[in-house]
């Protein structure tokens, strides 16, 4: 789990069961071992009404797992920018009762937040639990280009080139942390990279 | 000086009866200027002066936020309470100098809502007029389930329906209506937030099934003023000003601190603001404990107490104040 260390750095949690009647989760990669953890604490009939939206990568781990939690509904989208249009469309048909959790990656979760906060569900009550990498998602602030899975320290924006440094400060609105240029003062200043979110 | 309570010096503009339990009341400042601003939900405290006592309650303030020449308030009249109602329905007249707080707002809107679905109990009617008014005026989304006794005890209900339309829905408890509660929660789109006010009973009832469907406490606000409950007499030693008092039966602490002459903070005076939050020093005996903000674990610790609504029994009680 990620050190809490200024105030817009998200902090996640452990997934647990909500009272409700629909519940949605949104997964990817290792995530799915946090639903499979929670399903152990969840009351009989729980995935009755659940619907699990899973993005497992190339090798297709734990689907088998996912399976059988006989969810309601097992949704296995290829990447997030597919799922993303189906669950806009779930959550504007959704009632109050639904409830969210959200597993994997940092930048599944922000992204997957983002919509949620679009259709109004606040985001304290989104349950959320970080697994697997801590590769961030990252917004230059110069260029405002989005670089996907920064794992380094500083990175190279994809978009301009600059070197930045990747701060804590987090955007829920952009679902990205901020990237900074690191040697605005003098270009040939090259601080070794490192990599430090695995 | 009382937290947050800063006064308003006004004058009683014009009383008028509603129907045969609630009166309205109206106030302007003396010196003619605008009142305050409020948001829908807020209420102020009102000083009554009933011979040598001096009452204090709150009312929610039911005109528009967006007129400020005069706040309007309606009160409900109790005859077995403890005497504040009856004393705004006999004693209080176009004309009379009075004093209220400034306003307070412990059940607004959250603005960020998709929706506002209102649920009101009897004379909880009241924080909606404003609040309704208040999304009225920006084109919020809102919707009203209002619960009464009888159609000529629903307070303000043709008035609404005539401005609102179907976006106001009466239940009447002498024809057998009865909000369908469970479908009502479970049919509202995701971002919906609800509001409640009225009796307790009522209050309970829909927090449970709120939470019992899904629905995140953080879309879920409620307002309920707890009138303060009598009990037996009972003496405390208030350590700080080195007094020792007598709290009378239709008295609450709160009360009885501040006829001893000493000025804690409140704004609330029913249980669910916090304000008015008091360290026990030492106590010999068992706390009644009437409010809805301690923990459960503050009120058996015994290290903490509400005096605007709960009580003591027993042979020593001394506080910080
Ligand atoms: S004054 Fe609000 S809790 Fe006592």
């Amino acid at each position: 789990m990620a050190a809490k260390t200024i105030i817009s750095r998200p902090v996640y949690g452990t997934l647990s069961p909500q009272p409700g009647k629909h519940h949605l989760f949104v997964a990817d990669a290792e995530g799915a071992l946090a639903i499979i953890d929670m399903a152990g604490k969840a009351p009989d009939g729980f995935f009755d009404g659940a619907e699990i939206v899973f993005i497992a990568g190339p090798e297709g781990k734990h689907i088998a797992a996912l399976e059988a939690l006989k969810p309601a509904q097992l949704h296995l989208p290829p990447s997030f920018a597919s799922l993303l249009p189906r669950l806009k469309q779930t959550l504007t048909n959704a009632h109050m009762g639904l409830r969210l959790y959200l597993c994997g990656t940092e930048g599944l979760i922000g992204q997957a937040m983002q919509v949620a906060l679009e259709a109004g569900i606040d985001h304290t009550s989104i349950e959320t639990e970080h697994r697997g990498s801590l590769a961030r998602r990252m917004q230059c602030v110069h260029c405002k280009g989005i670089t996907e899975n920064v794992t380094t320290q500083p990175a190279l924006c994809s978009h301009c080139g600059l070197l930045l440094l990747v701060r804590d400060h987090y955007s829920r609105r952009l679902a990205a942390f901020q990237g900074v240029c690191i040697n605005a003062e003098d270009r040939s200043e090259i601080p070794p990279m490192e990599e430090i979110f695995r | 000086m009382s937290t947050g309570t800063t006064k308003l010096d006004v004058v009683v503009s014009d009383v008028v009866p509603v129907n045969e339990l609630v009166t309205r009341f109206h106030f302007r400042r003396r010196d003619g200027e605008l009142l305050p601003t409020f948001s829908g939900g807020a209420h102020v405290v009102v000083e009554m002066r009933d011979g040598n006592r001096t009452r204090l309650n709150p009312y929610s303030l039911m005109g528009s936020p967006l007129d400020t020449r005069e706040y309007t308030i309606s009160v409900r009249r109790d005859d077995i309470g403890r005497g504040g109602s009856l004393f705004m329905h006999r004693s209080v007249h176009a004309g009379l100098e009075m004093v209220i707080s400034y306003p307070v707002n412990l059940f607004s809107l959250d603005l960020r809502a998709k929706k506002h679905l209102m649920l009101a109990g009897g004379i909880g009617i009241t924080p909606f007029m404003a609040q309704t008014a208040q999304l009225a005026g920006s084109g919020g989304n809102f919707e009203l389930h209002y619960t009464c006794r009888t159609a000529s005890l629903g307070t303000y209900a043709d008035l609404l329906q005539q401005r609102y339309g179907r976006r106001v829905r009466l239940y009447h408890d002498d024809r057998n209506e009865r909000v369908d509660l469970d479908r009502l929660l479970s049919s509202q789109p995701l971002g919906t937030h609800l509001y409640v006010c009225g009796p307790a009973g009522m209050i309970n009832w829909v927090r449970d099934r709120a939470a019992v469907l899904g629905w995140p406490s953080e879309t879920v606000h409620f307002e309920h003023f707890a009138a303060p409950q009598p009990g037996a007499p009972f003496d405390v030693t208030l350590a700080v000003s080195g007094k020792t008092i007598r709290v009378g039966e239709q008295q609450s602490l709160l009360e009885a601190i501040e006829a001893a002459g000493v000025d804690p903070p409140y704004l609330c005076r029913g249980g669910v603001c916090g304000q008015c939050e008091t360290n026990v020093i030492s106590y010999d005996g068992k706390f009644i404990h009437n409010d809805h903000w301690l923990s459960e674990e503050d009120h058996r610790s015994g290290c903490k107490i509400m005096p605007c609504v709960s009580r003591f029994e027993g042979k020593s009680l001394v506080l910080e104040r």
